[in-house]
């Protein structure tokens, strides 16, 4: 009963903290919209007044149904290309059809999952040169003093500085009868690869650089082979630190993408925001607000995304990850 | 003959921003079989400098170390290591920290149910068979340095070296480990080289004391044979009058032969009035 009570005081206690919580955010939005709306009032740009939220509501409304809308129309499309094929073979079975793939323009929603797709090839590019990179540079001290200027030469560039040469070298060497990925997603996903290589490869350094020397000692002793040494006392350790370096690149390889899809040409949010920078229309500047809210919010999601994988693949369960 | 372990001429200088610490010199120790050598010595006097040398983690700059007729160069699972702070994988369980090292030495030997018995018997050796399956964070710092004494008894070791093995565990704890060390030493009749600040704990467990004198270029000043008989009861030994001789002789060295060297100036300091230093003399002379 004492046992029941208490834990009725602590949840009371949480529930208080939450609803704490829950009330400061909501006031922190609130009087954040707000401004936003009295300043956004008093903005007039060639394209119309500047979006507050309300309008940006009203853009969020917009692009929703032209994606319902669109989808209706591709299914309508399929609906019709197959009774037309019905009855061609119906009339003659041996005839020859035709099954043409649906070309509307991509949706707000479409972009949204290119954007993602890019992202996650050019940071899966990434972390298969930088982990390996990182590891192998904090392991050696010789390999570091050879490898270190050059990281250190490259990290600073900006994205755009690299798109050019990307986009030509793209274009010269990936040449293919029938091509898998536009010369645009390839471009601006080698793009993200090289912007968010340099923290995971420097916290990855970091990480195996400060390993244990007991636990190194330890493995001495035993005589554990180099492969091993890493598997199972390296890698554990440097963990934290190499989580630490893909939350970096992750979010780095997100800011990077919008620019890299603006110039290349990437159907995703970069294109999309573009696209509407050069439309011009009295919708274009709410619509641009929508996609820089969609943007942060991916940004946040695939942070808490890391998290959650680090979380999963810590032995610690008990250490706090912010 | 040949002693099983043989420390000859040893010595150990470090090079830092250019100057030359000379640590050890002259070093030379011989080990039977089956011994238990405690090394004593006030810290800073390179007792795990010698102990480093044995193991192969370091590399005596002269000298060196032989055992069974081969010399020393590198670290093997032959000279197995017992850290001061355990030095467990966090991220292994109990069993798998022991398996490690089983899994290594026993490669070719054992086949995997043998390998499985084997470092369950060890954990049993040191009564942690109960906690196989737990984390190192999960058990008491005693607990962890018994696994790391499992771990190292698991390799089968020609010398089990020991940092302090107990020096960071209170004084029940360590009295408890203690004999669980006794018991295995006088069933395994592994030879033991461990390294200690706690002269009761030396006398009561060792065959011969090395006694170290302080550094730069330390060395070897004294060795005390212990011939107690053993098993060995730290309850009737109290009142011995062997134990208490030999701990006695300890002492003698330690404090007044060679006295940790930070002490000198420490008693200068004590030889004015207590509590009172030069400026308050003054301030009650003027006031008189």
């Amino acid at each position: 009963m004492k046992l029941f009570e208490l834990n009725w005081q602590t949840g009371a206690m949480f529930k208080r903290r939450m609803l704490r919580t829950l009330t400061l955010v909501g006031i922190g939005m609130l009087t954040f919209a707000g401004l936003w709306q009295i300043s956004a009032n008093r903005i007039d740009t060639s394209l119309g007044q500047f979006p507050g939220p309300v309008q940006v509501w009203e853009q969020i409304q917009n692009l929703r149904a032209e994606h319902i809308r669109e989808i209706e129309r591709e299914t309508a499309f399929y609906q019709r290309q197959s009774e037309r094929n019905a009855d061609i073979l119906a009339q003659d079975p041996t005839a020859e059809i035709r099954i043409r793939s649906y070309t509307g323009r991509p949706t707000f929603v479409d972009q949204i999952i290119t954007s993602l797709i890019t992202v996650t090839v050019g940071f899966l590019l990434a972390m298969l040169v930088a982990i390996p990179l990182g590891i192998a540079c904090g392991l050696s001290e010789t390999l570091y003093s050879a490898v270190n200027p050059i990281i250190q030469l490259f990290k600073p560039v900006s994205p755009l500085a690299w798109l050019p040469l990307v986009t030509m070298v793209v274009s010269a060497m990936y040449v293919v009868d029938q091509p898998l990925f536009s010369k645009s997603f390839v471009t601006s996903a080698i793009t993200v690869a090289l912007c968010c290589l340099w923290p995971t490869v420097i916290n990855t350094i970091v990480g195996v650089t400060s390993v244990d020397k007991d636990l190194i000692n330890v493995s001495r002793v035993i005589q554990l082979p180099a492969l091993r040494h890493i598997q199972k006392i390296v890698l554990p350790s440097a963990m934290p630190m190499i989580f630490t370096g893909m939350r970096l690149s992750l979010a780095t390889g997100w800011m990077v993408l919008i620019a890299a899809e603006m110039l290349a040409q990437n159907p995703g949010l970069g294109k999309f925001i573009w696209d509407e920078f050069q439309n011009g229309s009295s919708d274009s500047l709410g619509r641009i607000m929508v996609a820089v809210l969609v943007i942060g919010l991916i940004g946040l999601l695939l942070d808490r995304f890391m998290l959650l994988l680090q979380r999963r693949m810590s032995w610690d369960k008990t250490t706090v990850l912010r | 003959m040949q002693a099983y372990l043989e420390l000859s001429n040893i010595g150990m200088s470090f090079n830092t921003d250019g100057k030359v610490f000379q640590a050890l010199c002259n070093v030379n120790l011989k080990v039977d079989k089956g011994e238990f050598i405690s090394l004593i010595g006030h810290s800073g006097c390179g007792k795990s400098t010698v102990l480093n040398i044995i193991s192969g983690l370091y590399q005596a700059t002269t000298g060196g170390v032989i055992l069974q007729g081969k010399e020393v160069n590198s670290p093997s699972p032959d000279r197995a290591v017992v850290f001061q702070n355990h030095a467990l994988l966090p991220w292994l369980s109990v069993y798998e920290n022991v398996a490690l090292g089983v899994k290594q030495v026993f490669r070719k030997r054992k086949t995997r149910a043998e390998m499985a018995a084997w470092i369950l018997h060890n954990l049993e050796l040191v009564h942690m068979q109960h906690a196989a399956d737990k984390l190192p964070h999960e058990i008491s710092g005693g607990m962890k340095q018994r696994v790391g004494i499992a771990r190292c008894l698991a390799m089968q070791p020609k010398v089990l070296l020991m940092d302090e093995p107990f020096g960071a565990l209170d004084a029940l704890t360590r009295a408890h480990l203690q004999d669980s060390l006794m018991e295995i030493h006088r069933n395994s009749g592994t030879t033991v080289v461990m390294i200690t600040h706690d002269v009761d704990e030396a006398v009561l467990l060792s065959d011969r004391i090395v006694m170290m004198s302080n550094g730069p270029a330390a060395s070897i000043g004294e060795i005390l044979n212990v011939s107690l008989p053993r098993p060995r009861d730290r309850l009737a030994l109290a009142e011995d009058r062997d134990f208490i001789h030999a701990r006695h002789e300890v002492l003698q060295f330690l404090y007044s032969r060679h006295k940790f060297p930070a002490a000198d100036n420490h008693e200068k300091k004590l030889s004015a009035p207590l509590g009172m230093t030069a400026q308050t003399i003054n301030n009650r002379n003027k006031a008189a």
